[in-house]
């Protein structure tokens, strides 16, 4: 099973954790659903509206079912975006009047920190944990920022990043002690490890489609039941989705998610178990072969399909320049196209020059073991090609405490 | 069952099968338009090609905003609660999806064919309308009725009021020209019009501001984040370009909407068909059948191979009579037993016949039982 035959002209592909290819199961699985079985689910009075409903509700089923929920408690949404959004917003405001306090963390990703900022400006207190060396929040330190006014508690289940795994457990048995809503912005999480919504008390849950190796433009949310979470709606107007979300149900994306979550549960330990053997030979690889570099995050609580190094002495985007075949990325994709150093390692205290060196390699489901000999011989070379170059590793290597000179300003 | 007994286009509409091509070949190319390396530049251009297909189909200006959202009704959200205004007021027969936006949305009355005077409107600027967003559906979805868009915009914007329209109906039906018809921001949706189920778009003047309805990675100008639907986005824009080569076809398909009305008609005297007489989409029929149960109706075309709707597919599970013909003043009896046909350019004669014997068998089988009765 290959998604593509990787010719000389594409680049090999290590940027899983941006987005992942579409697994061709589910493209064959949403293929009737486009033509044939294109009915509109919620015309509810004609066969082929029967026939698109029933698709929806199978594919409800199998989301449900990576998490451990009921099917009744997933509602689809646009991508995990939207769920962040609507999970932290629509909490926000049909609880704001009771409890206005909410409590996240400095590595999420940039939309929920973007949403908990908007509420800071309607008069929302927000507390933004920080993360320690390895990328882990400090549970004491979420203990201590927790009060009777905290109405949600906001923690990504994987960064995107640096691909660390926060401890979702205790972070739930936390919330519920406090009687605080628990979302987690499990994008990166879904169908790389194991996630139980009742196990680790988790309320709100996002998902999205494309990390997966389902469909772009679908994901999902979860809301439990019980005890229930109530929601403002973002998007309003017919009353699909139990009235969280209205707009015509994408079939044929649907269809592809619920397609991509029974693949994921199935083969998620065999997956899991290749992936952390790539993942090691790769970082042993690379350490062979290149002095100096250092690995962002821990590296055991961590999904197994995830890098971050930093290259010292190489600049990030230069080293990209220099490895052009491999499709790779210098922070999270959607703001790599800026050259601000990760606010992300920048929270691990991984200092600006360092953090500029960074790359962020991400395996997956089509990655081979030719792919990562491969990845390790570019990367190596190039570093050191680019080293050579460089009047600083010069410097360094003649042991010169790079922090001690003292530049000329210009 | 044949696919070709499929009247129910105003709901969703089948992927054109070039489409669906593109959607599979731009889903196994993969790519996120956010990275920075080869492949996310492919999806990146792949994304502003389509935006041009579409800017050109819709007859946009170059300076205009184009913003790809997840459906239609997002892209109403989007332009109803992000740009500012205080007062909402929509057309009584607008979709479901503007007329509960939120909270407080005031509707602008609308005559028994369902088309808005512009007296009235006048009237309820001239009894306080600052900081007003006015929103209406350019055709409507269960009638087909086209709205006076221009004349509307007109007296909109001597008041200073933003002018939306929610052309999600009348796109790839008739020619929509976003320059013409005056207006400052435009709803569109692909599945209408033979794209992929799960993209929309709005279309908004440079002058507007719009801020995030879902902020997150600062995709889509910083209006609407989330990474790109990059495979329904291609989707979209080739099936606004094939949509709009292909409206000369529309005459066609009008000429069997005007058969199919002419028999009905002809077979039962007593039957109505809703805003004949007003300029409609060439497409669409809204047809009485005095006395029987519009869900009866469509279970029984159901039975027999034919798909028709009776109103709008997000309200058809869960309301009895249509909300449209309600606020045109219809009588309830006729809001209960009104079905929708709507068709496409892949319907034919053989379906209009198909269509007819199944009407007037059942509407004989109720006019029996009902004189014996």
């Amino acid at each position: 099973m290959t998604a593509k035959t990787w010719t000389q002209n594409d680049p090999l592909y290590l940027d899983y954790q941006a987005t992942t290819p579409t697994d061709p199961r589910v493209v064959e699985a949403m293929a009737p659903y486009w033509t044939t079985k294109f009915g509109n689910p919620h015309s509810r009075n004609h066969h082929f509206g029967w026939e698109a409903e029933d698709a929806v509700e199978v594919a409800r089923g199998n989301v449900a079912d990576i998490i451990g929920a009921n099917p009744k408690e997933i509602i689809f949404t646009s991508g995990a975006t939207e769920s962040n959004n609507l999970a932290i917003k629509g909490v926000a405001k049909f609880y704001g009047d009771k409890k206005n306090h909410i409590i996240t963390c400095v590595t999420e990703h940039k939309c929920v920190l973007e949403t908990c900022r908007a509420l800071q400006g309607e008069g929302f207190d927000v507390t933004y944990l920080h993360v320690k060396e390895d990328g882990l929040i400090d549970l004491n330190e979420l203990k201590a920022a927790m009060t009777d006014k905290t109405l949600l508690v906001s923690i990504m289940a994987v960064n995107n990043e640096i691909g660390v795994i926060q401890p979702l457990k205790e972070i739930g048995a936390l919330c519920r002690e406090n009687k605080t809503f628990f979302h987690t912005d499990a994008a990166q999480a879904v169908g790389k490890i194991p996630l139980d919504v009742n196990e680790m008390n988790i309320d709100m849950m996002s998902i999205s489609g494309h990390k997966v190796y389902g469909p772009m433009g679908i994901g999902a949310m979860y809301v439990r039941k019980k005890p229930r979470v109530r929601l403002v709606p973002l998007i309003h107007g017919g009353g699909q989705e139990r009235g969280m979300r209205s707009g015509t149900l994408p079939t044929p994306l649907v269809v592809g998610l619920g397609k991509a979550c029974e693949l994921a549960k199935k083969e998620m330990a065999a997956e899991a178990e290749r992936l952390r053997d790539f993942q090691n030979r790769l970082y042993e690889g690379l350490r062979q072969r290149i002095p100096e570099i250092f690995l962002n995050g821990d590296l055991e609580s961590r999904i197994p399909g995830n890098l971050n190094i930093s290259f010292a002495y190489v600049e990030g985007e230069g080293l990209m320049m220099g490895i052009k075949d491999l499709a790779v990325s210098s922070g999270s994709a959607c703001t790599s196209a800026s050259l601000e150093p990760s606010y992300v390692l920048r929270a691990l205290g991984v200092e600006d020059e360092l953090a500029h060196t960074s790359l962020r390699l991400g395996l997956g489901r089509f990655t081979t073991e030719d792919d990562i000999e491969y990845a390790i011989e570019r990367i190596s070379k190039e570093v050191n090609r680019l080293r050579e170059l460089s009047p600083l590793w010069d410097m360094a290597q003649a042991g010169i405490d790079l922090k001690s000179i003292k530049w000329a300003e210009h | 069952m044949t696919q070709g007994a499929y009247m129910d286009h105003n709901a969703t509409s089948p992927t054109r099968p070039k489409v669906r091509d593109a959607v599979v070949r731009a889903m196994e190319a993969g790519g996120n338009p956010s990275s920075v390396h080869a492949l996310g530049r492919k999806a990146r251009r792949a994304v502003e090609d389509a935006r041009e297909q579409l800017r050109t189909a819709v007859h946009a200006p170059k300076s205009a905003q184009i913003v790809f959202t997840s459906c239609g009704t997002e892209a109403n959200t989007l332009a109803l609660t992000c740009t500012g205004r205080d007062k909402i007021w929509a057309g009584a027969t607008d979709h479901s999806a503007v007329l509960r936006v939120r909270d407080g949305v005031e509707t602008i009355p609308v005559d028994v064919n369902g088309l808005i005077d512009p007296f009235q409107l006048d009237e309820m600027f001239a009894g306080g309308g600052d900081d007003v967003i006015v929103s209406v559906m350019l055709a409507n979805n269960e009638t087909g009725v086209l709205q006076q868009i221009e004349g509307i915009a007109n007296i909109a914007h001597r008041y200073s009021a933003l002018v939306h329209t929610d052309a999600v109906q009348a796109f790839g039906k008739i020619d929509v020209d976003f320059e013409s018809l005056g207006v400052d921001l435009m709803s569109l949706s692909a599945h209408k019009i033979g794209g992929p189920l799960g993209v929309g778009a709005l279309i908004a003047t440079k002058d507007v501001e719009i801020t995030a309805i879902n902020p997150g990675g600062g995709q889509e100008n910083g209006v609407r984040g989330g990474t790109e639907n990059v495979p329904g986005i291609v989707g979209f824009g080739l099936a606004a370009e094939i949509a709009t080569s292909e409206l000369d076809g529309m005459a066609k398909v009008k000429e069997l909407r005007d058969t199919l009305e002419a028999r009905i008609l002809e077979a039962a005297p007593d039957a109505t068909i809703i805003a004949q007489m007003a300029e409609r989409l060439p497409n669409t029929s809204f047809i009485v059948m005095p006395n029987v149960d519009a869900e009866t109706q469509v279970m029984n075309f159901d039975l027999e191979g034919i798909q028709v709707s009776a109103g709008s597919a997000c309200a058809s599970g869960k309301t009895k009579s249509s909300a449209v013909l309600t606020a045109m003043g219809q009588h309830p009896d006729i809001a209960q037993s009104a079905v929708r046909v709507s068709l496409a350019q892949t319907n034919t004669i053989e379906d209009i016949e198909h269509f007819i014997s199944a009407w007037t068998g059942l509407y004989q089988r109720k006019h029996t039982a009902q004189s014996a009765a």
